[in-house]
């Protein structure tokens, strides 16, 4: 069998918890984006593009949906007799049984997945960024510096650098130093959570930080240890969109970018496509009364009312009178008909009553999760109901079968919750 | 399921004018997203039939580019599969498939290598949804030679069709292919059953008399040795063999029962993945009663028409009663009314093409121009 020059290791394992209650069972990387795609789309797709063809997918937070998701990696041609997509979850052996309690970690626990392939070079990536970066550039620019590792950065304004693991460089972006989150920012340059390291130097990092750190992780442990031992560490400048979804507002602004006219971030070119799993192909309706505009709308979705600044997903159904703004409905969501729903992300496989009005009133911040809803988006989890001819306000977040006795004369007020929890009897 | 199936989607067509100069009758693009051969594939796999074979010959490369992988329909198995033959030279023939029986007969080895006792023959043009089992114990049941299935239609052009006449058991009497006179309303829809042995040695007979056509030399010579019967199809059945039913057959598609027969009830019509984005509507997008497809953009008016998938429609243009294919763009300040707008077309700005009610008006512009 040809030897793998490099294989990718797609860190998925994470909760992503300020995504509130989109996160409450589906792992963040599982998460709708774009109308029809889900965000791992975006790293699984860079991959093949770049020609990356071995990947490991670690998985532990709420893994069913993802899995189900990748399966055998069909729709990024990623099913291989060799290499292709294989899913990493935590494991038991006769030595430990435990979970991943790093980045490092994680990749440590499945040394024997990269020493089967044993390559020349370990891609590490994270599920949880919307990007299209060829991968393969990165690697040509690994090998001509001859570098041990290679980190791509992306340029920051120097007063938000502080939110982020700053890279220090000196000549011919030789990185000299690296702070994470760092109070007083000397560079501009961020980390971006894609690595490329040669897989010998690697391997002996991951064995050394392991006997120190319970919770070895590449930016605060790997890197820093790297840099000690006087390894040749280079930043790789990307200058494209990239763009961490780790917040409400966030998510939702990367969403309502891609229906300006010319997104920056543009979807419609015909190299570099984005894959993901189509099990939905028929096109889409919109009925003799609809309107839209400044919208995108996935495959099978159907349009009866009107829909304006939104980003719809595949198989929806928007009944008659309803107008959605400036909103993110997701996959096999059904809203009936006379409904008024403004900044509101509603998860798949939701059912919306009729005459329903959401995010509706005036401000109010949330009362039990003031950091998580708190740019006015009100939220609806997966697979809620939402009854007929009830009010909800806004920064709201709502999860369950919920019935119109759950709600107090049909209201929910801005900043309040309704959770209701499926109890297995 | 106990039958292999055939699907014959070889034929030249000359009443979709222009469209079929370059794609085989199969190969059109039907209901957005779909082709139509995909509605006779899609019937075999959720039937169960698990080895198929496409048999083409005219304008194959569109087809054969559509069936490049099998695992869309779910034929990837090893059991079963999907087979594409096009005539090829053997040291003891040399011609191109003569007729229907004809490229049954070149490819004889794929029906006597087979063990399925029955097998199942469909042309890659009929858009129905029909589940093959209940076909095939109609045809146990009658202890029929070959059953036909039918069509009773209402209101069409009864001379482009195979007309059946049945007596009261339902065995066919009489089939007259493209009648002057048409008698009765049932119609053959091209789909038969018929036992693998049974079927070499009626191909293998006709052959012997340099016969080659499936409907006149089998069917229709043998219609009183043979027991022949028609199972009549209840459900939706079109054929899209003319510019005029091409077009009814896909605007049929904004009818929401259409939709939800073929789309929403399980099992569903398979089709090729082409990964294109969410369909795009921009500031000035005023669409009503209208289809449109994945990688559509659309800045103008669009209504009662179905847009196919890629289709650019600009700024101020004016869709109405119109099919646009695969890939096209239509510029800005366009009028395109009645009109079926061949794939990959570019349509300048400022075009007006309108063909007269009940007309339909076919434009091919496939001339590079640059914004």
């Amino acid at each position: 069998m040809q030897k793998k020059e490099i294989v990718a290791m797609l860190l998925a394992g994470g909760q992503g918890s300020r995504l509130g209650i989109l996160t409450k069972h589906i792992a963040k990387p599982a998460v709708a984006f774009g109308g029809k795609y889900k965000i791992i789309d975006f790293p699984l797709s860079n991959c093949i593009n770049s020609g990356i063809d071995t990947v490991g997918v670690l998985t532990q937070y709420e893994p069913l949906k993802l899995n189900r998701h990748i399966g055998i990696g069909i729709p990024w041609d990623l099913d291989r007799s060799y290499g292709g997509v294989t899913i990493l979850p935590p494991y038991v052996s006769d030595v430990s049984v435990a979970w991943y309690s790093g980045t490092a970690n994680a990749v440590f626990q499945n040394m024997p997945f990269m020493d089967y392939y044993d390559p020349e070079y370990i891609l590490i990536l994270s599920g949880d960024h919307i990007y299209k970066m060829d991968y393969e550039m990165m690697l040509n620019c690994h090998k001509k510096k001859k570098a041990d590792a290679t980190i791509a950065v992306l340029k920051v304004p120097l007063d938000e650098a502080n939110r982020f693991g700053i890279m220090n460089t000196g000549e011919d972006n030789r990185i000299i130093d690296f702070e994470e989150k760092p109070n007083k920012p000397k560079n501009d340059l961020a980390s971006m959570g894609i690595y490329i390291f040669n897989w010998k130097v690697l391997r002996q990092a991951l064995l050394d930080n392991e006997k120190r750190h319970d919770d070895s992780d590449f930016g605060k442990h790997i890197i820093p240890h790297l840099l000690n031992n006087g390894k040749k560490l280079f930043a790789y400048e990307f200058d494209g969109f990239w763009k961490d979804v780790g917040t409400l507002e966030a998510y939702w602004q990367a969403n309502m970018e891609l229906i300006n006219i010319v997104p920056e971030f543009n979807l419609y070119e015909p190299y570099w496509k984005i894959y993901t799993k189509n099990s939905i192909q028929p096109p889409q309706f919109i009925g003799s009364e609809a309107n839209l505009e400044t919208c995108i709308l996935g495959d099978g979705t159907e349009i009866y009312g009107e829909v304006y600044n939104s980003v719809i997903g595949s198989n929806v159904t928007i009944g008659k009178g309803t107008i959605v703004k400036n909103s993110i409905i997701m996959s096999d969501t059904k809203i009936a008909d006379n409904c008024y729903i403004d900044r509101t992300i509603i998860a798949e496989e939701c059912n919306v009553g009729e005459g329903v009005n959401i995010g509706y009133g005036d401000y109010a911040i949330n009362t039990e999760l003031p950091n998580i809803y708190e740019s006015g988006l009100t939220v609806i989890g997966e697979k809620t109901w939402v009854p007929s001819n009830v009010i909800v306000g806004k920064n709201c977040a709502l999860y369950g079968k919920l019935e119109n006795e759950n709600f107090i004369s049909n209201r929910l007020e801005s900043g309040e919750n309704l959770i209701i929890e499926e109890v297995e009897e | 399921m106990r039958a292999l199936g055939i699907i014959l989607a070889g034929g030249k067509n000359e009443r979709l004018k222009e469209l079929t100069h370059q794609r085989a009758l199969a190969a059109m693009p039907v209901a957005g997203s779909y082709r139509a051969i995909d509605f006779a594939l899609s019937n075999m796999a959720n039937s169960g039939v698990n080895k198929v074979a496409v048999v083409t010959q005219y304008n194959s490369r569109p087809l054969v580019e559509h069936l490049s992988s099998s695992k869309w329909w779910d034929f990837g198995r090893k059991h079963g599969g999907l087979f594409v033959f096009t005539p090829y030279i053997t040291h003891d023939n040399s011609m191109w498939y003569r007729g229907t029986a004809d490229a049954i007969f070149q490819n004889m080895e794929y029906l006597k290598s087979s063990h399925e006792p029955y097998a199942i023959i469909a042309p890659g043009d009929g858009i129905c949804k029909i589940d093959y089992n209940e076909v095939l114990s109609y045809h146990v049941d009658k202890r029929a030679d070959i059953t036909i299935v039918c069509k009773q239609v209402t209101d069409e052009n009864l001379h482009r069709f195979g007309l059946i006449q049945v007596d009261e058991e339902n065995r066919i009497t009489e089939l007259e292919e493209k009648p002057i006179t048409p008698q009765g309303n049932i119609v053959s829809t091209g789909i038969y059953i018929i036992r693998r042995r049974l079927l070499i040695e009626l191909i293998e007979e006709i052959a012997m008399e340099e016969r080659y056509d499936f409907v006149n030399d089998i069917i229709i010579r043998y219609r009183k040795q043979k027991k022949i019967y028609a199972y009549i199809h209840e459900g939706y059945w079109k054929s899209i063999a003319s510019l005029e039913a091409y077009y009814k057959t896909n605007l049929d598609f904004l009818k929401k029962d259409i939709r939800d027969t073929f789309f929403r009830t399980e099992p569903t019509i398979m089709s090729k993945v082409e990964d294109e984005p969410p369909a795009k509507f921009n500031v000035g997008a005023r669409v009503r009663n209208s289809l449109s497809s994945s990688g559509c953009i659309i800045n103008g008016q669009v209504e009662d028409s179905m847009l196919f998938r890629k289709v650019f429609i600009g700024k101020n243009t004016i869709v109405r009663n119109s099919i646009i294919l695969n890939g096209t763009y239509i510029g800005d300040n366009c009028l395109i009314e009645n009109c079926i707008v061949d794939s990959k077309s570019n349509i300048p700005n400022d075009s007006i093409h309108k063909a007269q009610a009940g007309e339909i008006d076919i434009i091919i512009n496939r001339e590079p121009f640059y914004l």
